[in-house]
C-alpha cells in the first residue's frame, strides 16, 4: 500500500440506482389504492400485509409502462420476464422478501444522453426492474417503538440502474434530470420528489486517475432532491479520499445522507442482510412479452425534450436557450404549445413572453405552471393583444395581474377598464393639432434645431392619453406635424 | 348412515328423509366422541354456521346441488374467515383470518357445512402428524399409529367416519401418504387445478389442495366443486372447471397403465408387495393394459425436493415475524430479539429444521449448486413422466415402502424422508395423484397410488372408481369406531 | 457438504431463529444428515437441462390496473400483538 501522500488526483466513479413510482390507480400485486398520503395502514390489503395463503397478482398497467420506460432509453426488452424474491427481515417488509427481479428484468440494456460541461455524453443503463415498494418506519412518534405504516407496501417501482459512468456530482445530477424528464414525459410517474416518487441511491467511489479498476464503493441511500444528490456525492467522495490519503480502506457498505448536517453516516439497520437469497417467486409465473405488447406502448411515447427543442429552433424560430427551457419542462411545453395553437402571435415572441412576463408573474405567486390561474386559452387571448397592438407590453403585464386575480379573459379587461391603446390616427391627430397650437416655443425651438424637443410632445401625448397612445403612430404624426409646416 | 357415498346422503337429504342439520348433528357428535381416541381435530365447532347452513337449505330446496349439507373439515391450514386457522403451529394458536381460502368459499357456496378443522403437521411439514402444537394423531386402525403426514387429522377423521369429507393438502404426498395409512382414498389433483388462495403455504410450486373421503367418487364430486380457475391465484390454471364424470361400469377397457415393476419388486414389505400385485391385478381384470415403464430420475426426487421445499418454505414462512400476526414473545428487547425469539417459540423443530436447509440452499455460494441444481433435476423428473404418458395413460405404484408405524418410530434422521420416495414424483412434475385402499396387511391399510397425465383427474378417478366398484376396501372402517 | 458451528450460525441468522447452546450439535448433525441426502443430486447429468422453476406450462396472467380493496385498518391492526390506533410498533429502529 502507499503511504499517505497529498500528490494523488482522485477521480469519482458513480453509479446511480434510480427508484420511480409508477402512477398507477392499484398497488403492484392486490387491488388496494396505490395513492399518497392517506391515513396509516388505511390503504394495506391481506396481501400488502403479508398475511398468510394471500397472493400476488400483477397489475398490467406496471407492465406497460416498463416497457414504455424501456423504450424510451432504446432498451432491449426481453421476450420473457420473471419476477424474484429478494429476502431479507425488516418491520416495513411485510412478507420477509421484496417481490423484485434479477435475472430477466423486463428492461435490459438502454442508454441515455445527458448535458455535461464538456458536452453530450452518452450514459449506459444496465437494467431496469420492476419491484414492490416497502412499507414506511416512523421512528420520532415514540421513544421506544418505531411505528410502522404500510399504506406505501406493494406500491410499483421500477429501479433505473446506471453504469457506474458518471465521474463528477454534476453529472451525476444531469443524469437523474434526463430520467425525471423521461418519467414525467413518458406520463408514468407523478415526478412529485417530496412524496418520494422519484429517488436515487448513489454508488459512489474514487480512484486515483489513470487507474481503470474501480475502487471500493459505499452506496447512499434515498436521496430525493437534485441538491441534496450533489451534496452527498461530493460529502461522500472527500469522506473516502480523506479515509485513503491516511492509509485507511473503505467498506463497502450503506450509508445514509443527513441533508441537515451534510453528511453521510452508515446504516447500522442493514448490516447483516447482505445475503438477499434472490430465487424466482414461485408464486408467479414468467411473464410473456409480445410485440403486439411492445407495438402498444411504442405508440405512447412522446416527442422527448432533445427532439423538442431541435423543433422549436428549426421551425418555430425560438433562440436555443428558450427553446431548451420550454422543452425540458413538460408542464411548460404542453402551456407553449396549446397557447401556439390558440394564438396568432409569433412563436418566438410567445416564448419571450412566456419566459418573460408570464414566468416572473408565476415567480411572484411562486405557483408552477401546472398551477397557473391563468389557463393556455387566456394566456393566448392577451398575446393575441399585443399582437393585433390593442395594447402595449407595459399594460399587458397589467392585465396579467388582473387576469390572475380575476379569471377574466384580456378581451373583457382591456374593455371594461379602457385599456386598449389608441390606435385611430384621427383621433391621434386632433390631440396633437391641439398641443402644437398650445405650445407655440416649444414647437419653434424644435423647428430650430432642438431635437430633443420632440420627446416633450411625446411625453405630453402619453400623459393625456394615460399611456394608451400607440407611441408608433404618435410619432409617425408628431414627425409630420412638426416637420412639414 | 355413516358409511353412505356422497351420493347416497344426498338422496336422503333431497328427499327429506333426514335434515341438514341431522346429518351435520350425526357427524358432530361422533366428531365429540372419538376426538379424544384421535385428535384428528384441532377445532370442533360447537355450533354449525347459521349461514352455512341456510345456504345448503336454500341449495336443496333448489336441487341439482349434490354437495348441499354434507358437512367436512377442512384441513388447518385453509384460511376459514372468523375461524382460527392454526397451522398446527404455536405461531398461529391464536389466528384468526379475516377472509376465506377459495376452497373454502367454494364449498361453502355449494352448501357444504364445516364441522371442524383438522390436525396437521406443523406448516404441512411431516409425514406422521406428530409434529403438531396441538398433539400428535392416532391412526383409527390402531391408536398407538401415526395416521401418517401432513394431512393426518384429515385422514384419521374421515377414516374414523367422523366426517364424511374432509380437505387436504399435498406437497410431497402429504394427502396421498395418509390416506393409504388410513385406508382411505385421497387426491392430490394438478398443480394449478385448485386454487392456493388462503391456503398457507409451505412450498408453493409444490402445494396444491385436495379431497379425502371414502370414495373416489366422493372425492370426484368434492374435487369438481373446488377446482377452476381463481383470479386471486396467478398460478392456478385456466382450465374449464373439473366435472367429475363416474364410469358406469368396471370395465376399463383400452386403458393403458404403467407400472414401474422395479418399485414393486424393491418393496420390503411381503404384505404391500402382495396387495399391490394383487391390485393390480384387477385392474388388468377390470380391462386394462399394463405396459412396464421407465422412470430413471425419479430416486433423485427425494434430494432435488429437500432443496425445493425447504427453499420455498424459508421464504414463505419470513413473515411470520411477530409483528403483524401470529404469535410474538415476551422477551423482547430489541427488533433482532422479538424477530428470533417469536420465532424459535413459534415454530416447531421439524419447521425450523426446513427453514435452515432452505435458507442455507438459497444463500451465496450455494444456491448454483444446489437450488438450480434441483430445478434441474427436477426438470428430468418431470420429463421422465412426459416421456411414460406418451405410453401410457395411468401410471400405478406403491404410496408408501411401508404401512403406518408406530408413534415415536422415526422421530429422527431422515428416514421419514425416505418414506416419501413413491409420492415425491409426481408431486415435483405437479401430475396428478390419488391414494386407493386396496387392502391390509397386518390388520392396517395399504394404498395404490395412481398418477395421471396434466389435468387428467377424470382418468386416475375414472380408474379407482372402476377399481371401487369391484372391491369394498374403501367401504372398510375401524370396528372400534362402528 | 456439511456445516459447522459457525456456518450454522449463519443459517440462524439469516432464517431469524436462536439455537439454544444445548441444541448445538443436535441441530448441526441433524441439519448434516439432511444435506448428505441432498448430495445425490450430483449424481445427475444436468448438462443443458433447463431448470425447472414451476410445474406449470403457462403465461402469468395479468390484472387490469383497478381498485377493488378498501381499507382493512382495524381487521389488520387487531391480529397485531403490539400496534396502536393507527400503526403497528415495534422495538424502536436506529437506520
Amino acid at each position: 500500500m502507499s503511504q499517505s501522500t497529498n500528490s494523488i488526483d482522485w477521480e469519482m466513479v458513480i453509479g446511480l440506482e434510480i427508484h420511480v413510482r409508477l402512477d398507477t390507480m392499484s398497488k403492484l400485486f392486490s387491488g388496494m389504492k396505490a395513492s399518497y398520503g392517506a391515513s396509516p395502514n388505511s390503504q394495506v390489503s391481506f396481501l400488502d400485509a403479508g398475511l398468510p395463503g394471500t397472493l400476488p397478482v400483477i397489475n398490467h398497467k406496471a407492465i406497460e409502462y416498463a416497457l414504455r420506460f424501456g423504450l424510451s432509453v432504446d432498451a432491449e426488452i426481453p421476450s420473457v420476464t420473471v419476477f424474484a424474491r429478494k429476502n431479507y427481515f425488516y418491520p416495513d417488509l411485510p412478507k420477509g422478501y421484496q417481490i423484485s427481479q434479477m435475472d430477466d428484468p423486463i428492461v435490459g440494456k438502454g442508454h441515455i444522453v445527458i448535458n455535461t460541461d464538456d458536452g453530450e455524453k452518452t450514459v449506459e443503463i444496465t437494467r431496469a426492474h420492476l419491484e414492490e415498494d416497502a412499507g414506511k418506519s416512523i421512528h420520532d412518534k415514540y421513544d421506544q417503538y418505531s411505528a410502522i405504516d404500510l399504506n406505501r407496501a406493494g406500491t410499483p417501482l421500477i429501479e433505473v440502474v446506471s453504469e457506474p459512468q458518471m465521474s463528477n456530482a454534476k453529472e451525476a445530477v444531469a443524469y437523474m434530470r434526463a430520467i425525471y424528464t423521461r418519467v414525467t414525459h413518458l406520463g408514468i410517474c407523478d415526478g412529485n420528489l417530496q412524496e418520494g416518487s422519484f429517488r436515487c441511491d448513489a454508488n459512489v467511489s474514487v480512484r486515483p486517475k489513470g487507474q481503470t479498476t474501480l475502487g471500493t464503493r459505499a452506496e447512499i441511500k434515498n436521496l430525493n432532491s437534485f441538491r441534496f444528490i450533489e451534496k452527498a456525492i461530493n460529502h461522500e467522495a472527500k469522506r473516502q479520499i480523506k479515509i485513503l490519503e491516511s492509509g485507511g480502506r473503505i467498506v463497502q457498505e450503506t450509508r445514509l445522507y443527513d441533508a441537515e448536517n451534510d453528511q453521510t453516516r452508515s446504516m447500522r439497520s442493514k448490516e447483516n442482510a447482505n445475503d438477499y437469497r434472490y430465487f424466482p417467486d414461485p408464486d408467479q409465473l414468467p411473464i410473456q412479452i409480445t410485440t403486439a405488447m411492445i407495438d402498444a406502448q411504442r405508440a405512447h411515447l412522446p416527442e422527448f425534450p432533445e427532439a423538442k427543442i431541435k423543433r422549436y429552433v428549426a421551425d418555430l424560430g425560438l433562440k436555443l436557450e428558450d427553446a431548451d427551457t420550454i422543452a425540458n419542462d413538460l408542464n411548460l411545453s404542453r402551456f407553449y404549445e396549446q397557447s401556439l395553437a390558440q394564438s396568432t402571435a409569433a412563436a418566438d415572441f410567445n416564448a419571450k413572453f412566456l419566459l418573460g412576463e408570464f414566468n416572473a408573474l408565476l415567480n411572484t405567486h411562486g405557483t408552477a405552471i401546472a398551477e397557473s390561474r391563468i389557463s393556455a386559452d387566456h394566456y393566448a387571448g392577451l398575446l393575441d393583444e399585443l399582437h393585433a397592438g390593442t395594447v402595449s407590453r407595459k399594460v399587458a403585464k397589467q392585465i396579467l395581474d388582473d387576469m390572475w386575480e380575476s379569471g377574466q379573459d384580456a378581451k373583457g379587461i382591456i374593455a371594461d377598464q379602457g385599456l386598449g391603446q389608441i390606435s385611430d390616427s384621427s383621433e391621434l391627430t386632433v390631440l396633437i393639432d391641439q398641443l402644437i397650437k398650445d405650445h407655440p416655443e416649444q414647437v419653434a425651438s424644435y423647428r430650430s434645431g432642438n431635437e430633443k424637443m420632440f420627446n416633450f410632445f411625446v411625453g405630453q401625448i402619453m400623459k393625456q392619453t394615460k399611456g394608451q397612445a400607440n407611441p408608433v403612430q404618435t410619432k409617425q404624426i408628431l414627425e409630420d406635424k412638426l416637420n412639414n409646416e | 348412515m355413516i358409511n353412505l357415498s356422497v351420493r347416497a346422503m344426498s338422496a336422503m337429504l333431497e328427499s327429506k328423509q333426514i335434515s341438514v342439520q341431522e346429518l351435520c348433528g350425526v357427524y358432530s357428535d361422533r366428531t365429540q366422541a372419538f376426538n379424544a381416541d384421535t385428535n384428528a381435530l384441532i377445532t370442533i365447532h360447537a355450533e354449525l354456521n347459521a349461514a352455512e347452513l341456510l345456504q345448503a337449505q336454500a341449495l336443496l330446496k333448489q336441487g341439482g346441488h349434490p354437495l348441499a349439507g354434507i358437512p367436512l373439515v377442512h384441513k388447518d391450514l385453509f384460511c376459514t374467515h372468523g375461524v382460527k386457522t392454526t397451522c398446527g403451529s404455536n405461531m398461529l394458536a391464536e389466528f384468526v383470518p379475516p377472509y376465506n381460502a377459495t376452497v373454502v368459499q367454494k364449498l361453502s357456496d355449494q352448501g357444504m357445512v364445516s364441522i371442524g378443522k383438522a390436525n396437521m403437521d406443523e406448516f404441512a411439514m411431516g409425514s406422521s402428524n406428530e409434529h403438531s402444537a396441538f398433539g400428535l394423531v392416532s391412526n383409527p386402525w390402531d391408536l398407538s399409529r401415526v395416521p401418517g403426514g401432513s394431512s393426518g387429522g384429515s385422514a384419521a377423521a374421515v377414516a374414523a367416519r367422523m366426517v364424511p369429507i374432509a380437505t387436504g393438502t399435498d406437497t410431497g404426498g402429504s394427502i396421498r401418504q395418509p390416506a393409504a395409512f388410513c385406508g382411505i382414498t385421497g387426491i392430490k389433483p394438478s398443480y394449478g387445478r385448485v386454487s392456493r388462495y388462503g391456503m398457507v403455504a409451505f412450498a408453493s410450486s409444490l402445494d396444491q389442495g385436495g379431497v379425502m373421503a371414502p370414495s373416489a367418487d366422493d372425492c370426484g364430486l368434492v374435487l369438481s366443486a373446488m377446482s377452476g380457475h381463481d383470479p386471486l391465484d396467478s398460478t392456478s390454471a385456466q382450465q374449464p372447471q373439473f366435472d367429475w364424470q363416474k364410469p358406469k361400469t368396471p370395465d376399463s377397457k383400452g386403458l393403458k397403465v404403467g407400472v414401474v415393476s422395479a418399485w414393486i419388486e424393491d418393496l420390503q414389505d411381503e404384505g404391500i408387495k402382495q396387495r399391490t400385485l394383487e391390485a393390480i391385478a384387477q385392474l388388468q381384470a377390470n380391462g386394462a393394459e399394463l405396459v412396464e415403464i421407465d422412470l430413471p430420475h425419479a430416486d433423485l426426487a427425494i434430494s432435488a425436493y429437500y432443496v425445493l421445499a425447504p427453499a420455498e418454505c424459508s421464504s414463505n414462512l419470513s413473515r411470520f415475524d411477530g409483528v403483524r400476526f401470529g404469535h410474538q414473545t415476551e422477551h423482547v428487547t430489541d427488533l433482532e430479539s422479538l424477530y428470533r425469539q417469536s420465532r424459535s417459540e413459534g415454530f416447531g423443530q421439524e419447521v425450523q429444521k426446513r427453514i435452515m436447509i432452505g435458507a442455507w440452499a438459497l444463500s451465496s455460494g450455494y444456491y448454483d449448486a444446489y437450488y438450480l441444481k434441483a430445478q434441474k433435476v427436477r426438470r428430468l423428473i418431470s420429463d421422465d413422466f412426459k416421456q411414460a404418458f406418451s405410453q401410457v395413460d395411468v401410471i400405478a405404484c406403491p404410496v408408501s415402502p411401508e404401512v403406518a408405524f408406530k408413534h415415536g418410530d422415526k422421530s429422527e434422521g431422515v428416514s421419514m424422508y425416505q418414506a416419501d420416495k413413491f409420492t415425491i414424483p409426481a408431486s415435483l412434475a405437479g401430475l396428478p395423484c390419488l391414494s386407493m385402499p386396496i387392502g391390509f396387511t397386518q390388520g392396517l391399510p395399504v394404498g395404490l397410488q395412481l398418477i395421471g397425465n396434466y389435468f387428467a383427474e377424470q382418468s386416475i378417478l375414472s380408474l379407482a372408481d372402476q377399481y371401487q366398484q369391484q372391491t369394498n376396501f374403501h367401504l372398510q372402517f375401524p370396528e372400534a369406531f362402528a | 457438504m456439511s456445516i459447522n458451528r459457525k456456518e450454522l450460525e449463519e443459517i440462524a441468522a439469516l432464517a431469524q431463529l436462536n439455537i439454544p447452546e444445548t441444541q448445538v450439535s443436535h441441530i448441526t448433525e441433524s441439519l448434516n444428515q439432511v444435506m448428505a441426502m441432498i448430495e445425490h443430486i450430483n449424481d445427475a447429468n444436468t448438462l443443458e437441462v433447463t431448470p425447472m422453476a414451476h410445474p406449470n406450462d403457462a403465461w402469468q396472467l395479468v390484472r387490469q390496473d383497478e381498485v377493488t380493496d378498501s381499507s382493512h385498518k382495524n381487521e389488520l391492526l387487531a391480529l397485531a400483538a403490539h400496534a396502536d390506533e393507527d400503526h403497528y410498533l415495534v422495538p424502536k429502529v436506529i437506520e
